[in-house]
């Protein structure tokens, strides 16, 4: 696997090319500038094919080129008549044989690193393990582990294989990472098993990329990778108890919470069963909330919940939470309480 | 029965009832080109959405609708039927026969395609179109929890559709295993026939296996089963496997013909016999027989597991050495000849290099280490419109040009055709080149909006302006084509100084096509006549009276039962049901149990219409 991932960066002309000719999209979600070890994978994979089809492509534009031009019609040549050529033995054989020696080169590292992207690593014992299971339309995540769950954004450790799990809850979903990982199917009913890894920290954008529904275009995810003891304190933190809520306002808008019966579907802190929503322990550190409406700072967040509570299903049509019927005093409250579900600031 | 066929009919009545390869390849084309240009519509309607991020031009419901219908129009019901279209109007003429094996059954095809089809578009004004993608994945397609009723119309009309196709490719198998004039061995026969014969082969193959997912599916959507009921025992990758099973031949169904159409143009044009005939033939064979073979390549993602991948990644990458053969072949057919730039083959010329380009990032797709990353994303979107679009449609587009002369007897505008193909071909290229990157830079297909500031809007607005470039370019061809029919200016029997049977007789061809069956006495059998100094076919046998077939608007009404049925299926109306069905029944009945013995043209009509020239 090494030598061709070595080989890809021995010839990054071309992809530099292509680079600047179009851009290579944003940074934490192309798949063009890899940020984990599957990606780079998937990378050098795209970058051998393009680079031996390339070489086709040149031979074959040539050729064609040569006869468009040579062999356009001429005036005066109405009572000649080409010769009428049946075929070549040796030539056919050339492009017979040519391409069998060019995939059998392609398909070798092809069969490595189908048999590498496919390592299990839900049974090692060093291995991080996350249950993913992806909802109409949002994504639920599991360590089982360590008894956290979370949703919409994933937390992992950098620089190790991290064993992913996937399922469904409703119909097929795709759990797609490009910058750190291409994609995996989300199967109702069957357990899908992969890896993920991620270079150095940040914030990578994941999608569902597989058609479920209204709403498809807006099920995104984040991926958060931390260094190791970030990682682990978060963990910590994820299982501590939740905090108590500190200010009125905020403590109207927990029983609010409870009340209106949005508890019913969220589950704040520790959850042992599956619910229908996502579990809100962290909410209010969120990159993105509802996956899709982003902020700079604390008071576009606190609009961005706001429109979230009070237009979820302009927002995302066709989800399972439903129009809710809220005063604008209620709504005030329960951004203050979701801004301050958080597990890491003191 | 043998009533003359100068017998005076209404112009409807004729084309409702006609059993004339010539006159069904005109419906198909008719048909075939109305759903080109709706769910062209379709495409241009979703390209105006995603034009530019977090657009409001249609909301997420109406864009699946869109998606679906898009996908599942052009595949099954413009060029399936574009395809048909062509197959009915050459093949016949191309072997030396009369008509295809089975008239009947002909335009009962036909009109299966036709009422299928109509059934499928209905849904628009019945609580929607089908919304779960034109692959109508499972769950998402077979419960009413996710997916709109539309999804009923795509079952019943496709399911009645595909009988129609599947009876059109059984009709074209036996055509050609019997047909065919004397001398007119199969290593003869021109390309074009020979793809037509190994695609027909394909769907007798591939389209049960749509058929009987389709029943799964209206099983569990109609009557409550739970075949792909996750949580009452069912599995929904069975779903998955069906529908590429059939899936991907039928990609080839449809190119194979197009490869074909290639075949005959190229040759015409350079003035050259085809290069390599022989392993032309064999590399249409063998592409037909791998294309069983990889259906799971559509399914890397589906989690098969890395023996499964592996496997099918190389008998994929297999497919591309029988398809570079036919390139190389292609290219040194030009290779030493004299090229006209007439637009039929400016189609064929626009073909090679964008349908090696599909052919490349195809190979590029059957690797799975990197597939993880173009699945389901704009690249494969890219990739298959290349292969549909730049090898299927400028296929056609080669084809309509190229027979249109025969079909009709008048030449299509030279200019205007000129104007259409490089509108569409720069269009095609704005269009699709952008998305190979707009996937690799993180787009999702079948997304109705995107966010800003993730790197995808130029790429978009370039992709959108493109589609409208193809657009105009249709537009060019409407009027080219009504402008043609105005102008009524005779073709000729041989425009293009061609090479096969077809060209022999008169544009548009008698309805008994040869007043003598030709003898064939080699490859390219016009050209063979031609280089020994003729100008006509070395008849077979005596001027004699030809036994013909008679009309019949049996077709039509079993085709209408169904029709009446399958709304019947979808609405859960018994009695709709039984109408629809009891229609169809007794018109099988009254089939079997009338005794037509067709008609007899008799030779001193035949002297009278050579002696017209016809």
């Amino acid at each position: 696997m090494k030598i061709w991932q070595k080989l890809s960066r021995i010839v990054p002309l071309f992809a530099l090319l292509t680079l600047v000719l179009s851009g290579c999209g944003r940074d934490n979600l192309t798949a063009l500038v890899p940020k984990g070890e599957g990606a780079e994978i998937n990378y050098s994979m795209m970058m051998i094919s393009l680079y031996i089809m390339i070489g086709v492509l040149v031979v074959v534009f040539a050729i064609y080129t040569y006869v468009v031009i040579k062999y356009r019609k001429r005036p005066g040549q109405e009572n000649v008549i080409p010769k009428q050529t049946e075929g070549n033995h040796l030539l056919e054989l050339v492009w017979t044989v040519i391409p069998i020696i060019l995939l059998i080169i392609l398909a070798i590292p092809t069969v490595i690193t189908t048999f590498e992207l496919a390592e299990d690593y839900s049974k090692d014992e060093n291995a991080v393990k996350i249950n993913v299971k992806a909802y109409l339309y949002w994504w639920d995540f599991e360590y089982p582990e360590y008894g956290v769950r979370t949703a919409q954004d994933l937390y992992m450790p950098t620089g190790e294989r991290v064993s992913i799990a996937l399922t469904s809850e409703d119909v097929i979903h795709s759990f797609w990472v490009p910058t750190l990982q291409g994609k995996m199917d989300n199967n109702p009913g069957e357990e899908n098993v992969m890896w993920i890894s991620a270079n150095e920290p940040g914030v990578y954008r994941g999608k569902c990329a597989e058609l479920c529904g209204v709403s498809h275009a807006l099920m995104d995810f984040k991926v958060i990778a931390l260094d190791r003891p970030e990682f682990d304190k978060w963990i910590e933190a994820m299982q501590a108890p939740p905090k108590e809520m500190t200010t009125p306002l905020a403590i109207e808008g927990q029983q609010l919470f409870e009340s209106k019966g949005c508890i019913g579907c969220h589950a704040v802190g520790e959850q042992k069963f599956e619910m229908a929503g996502p579990n809100l322990k962290n909410f209010g550190e969120r990159e993105v909330v509802a996956g899709i409406l982003y902020y700079e700072n604390e008071q576009e967040q606190r609009d961005q919940i706001a429109n979230w509570l009070i237009n979820t299903m302009e927002l995302k049509p066709g989800n399972k939470m439903g129009k809710q019927v809220l005063t604008q005093d209620e709504v005030d409250a329960l951004v203050e309480y979701l801004i301050n579900l958080k597990v890491l600031e003191d | 029965m043998a009533h003359s066929h100068t017998k005076k009919k209404s112009v409807v009545w004729d084309w409702l009832t006609t059993v004339d390869h010539k006159k069904i390849a005109i419906l198909y084309l008719v048909a075939g080109g109305f759903f080109f240009l709706v769910g062209g519509l379709e495409a241009i309607l979703m390209r105006i959405q995603l034009m530019g991020p977090t657009q409001e031009f249609v909301d997420g419901a109406t864009f699946n609708q869109l998606l679906t219908m898009h996908g599942t129009t052009m595949i099954f019901l413009a060029a399936m039927p574009l395809i048909f279209a062509f197959m009915n109007a050459v093949v016949p003429l191309q072997i030396g026969a009369r008509d295809v094996a089975f008239p009947f059954i002909n335009s009962l095809g036909f009109w299966l395609f036709f009422f299928g089809g109509l059934l499928l578009n209905l849904s628009w004004f019945f609580g929607g179109a089908p919304d779960a993608g034109w692959t109508a994945y499972a769950p998402l397609s077979s419960s009413d929890l996710y997916s709109g009723s539309g999804v009923d119309y795509y079952i019943l009309g496709l399911q009645i559709a595909g009988i129609g196709t599947l009876a059109g490719g059984i009709n074209f198998l036996v055509t050609i295993i019997n047909m065919r004039a004397p001398g007119m061995t199969y290593m003869r026969m021109p390309l074009f026939t020979w793809t037509v014969f190994v695609a027909s082969a394909l769907i007798l193959f591939a389209f049960p296996a749509l058929t009987v997912g389709l029943a799964l599916l209206m099983f569990d959507r109609l009557f409550d089963t739970n075949f792909f009921n996750v949580a009452a025992g069912g599995n929904i990758t069975i779903w998955e496997h069906l529908f590429w099973i059939f899936g991907h031949p039928e990609v080839y169904i449809l190119i194979l013909p197009a490869f074909g159409i290639l075949s005959e143009v190229i040759p015409v044009f350079a003035r050259k016999r085809l290069f390599g005939y022989t392993s032309m033939v064999f590399a249409v064979a063998l592409i037909g027989f791998l294309g069983f073979m990889v259906w799971v390549h559509h399914m890397f993602t589906v989690g098969l597991g890395p023996i499964a991948n592996a496997i099918f990644s190389i008998a994929t990458m297999a497919i591309a050495i029988p398809t570079g053969i036919k390139i190389f072949n292609w290219l040194f057919t030009l290779w030493g000849g004299q090229i006209r730039f007439d637009t039929a083959n400016l189609w064929a010329l626009g073909f090679l290099p964008t349908f090696v380009l599909g052919g490349v990032t195809g190979v590029m797709l059957s690797v799975p280490s990197a597939d993880y990353q173009y699945h389901d994303s704009y690249f494969v979107v890219a990739h298959f419109h290349y292969v549909i679009v730049g090898g299927v449609v400028f296929g056609l587009f080669a084809g309509l040009f190229y027979w249109w002369p025969k079909m009709f007897g008048t030449l299509l505008h030279e200019g205007l055709g000129k104007w259409q193909f490089w509108l569409f071909f720069i269009g095609f290229h704005l269009t699709f080149f952008p998305q190979h990157w707009l996937g690799l830079m993180g787009m999702p297909r079948r997304v109705f909006t995107y966010l800003p500031d993730q790197g995808l809007d130029e790429g978009n607005l370039i992709s959108t302006i493109g589609a409208l470039f193809m657009g105009v370019a249709t537009i060019i061809l409407l009027v080219n084509i009504f402008i043609t029919a105005r102008s009524k200016v005779r073709a000729g029997n041989d425009p293009w100084d061609a090479r096969t049977l077809e060209w022999a007789i008169s544009s548009p061809p008698p309805e008994y096509n040869f007043a003598q069956t030709p003898l064939v006495r080699g490859y390219d059998p016009l050209w063979v006549e031609k280089m020994d100094g003729r100008t006509e076919l070395t008849p077979a046998e005596p001027l004699g009276d030809i036994h013909m077939p008679n009309g019949s608007i049996i077709p039509f009404i079993m085709s209408v039962g169904l029709f009446i049925a399958g709304f019947g299926f979808i609405g859960s109306n018994l009695p709709a049901i039984l109408i629809g069905m009891g229609t169809t029944l007794v018109a099988m009945f009254f089939r079997s149990v009338i005794d037509d013995h067709g008609y007899h043209i008799h030779k001193e009509d035949l002297e009278k219409d050579l002696k017209e020239g016809k």
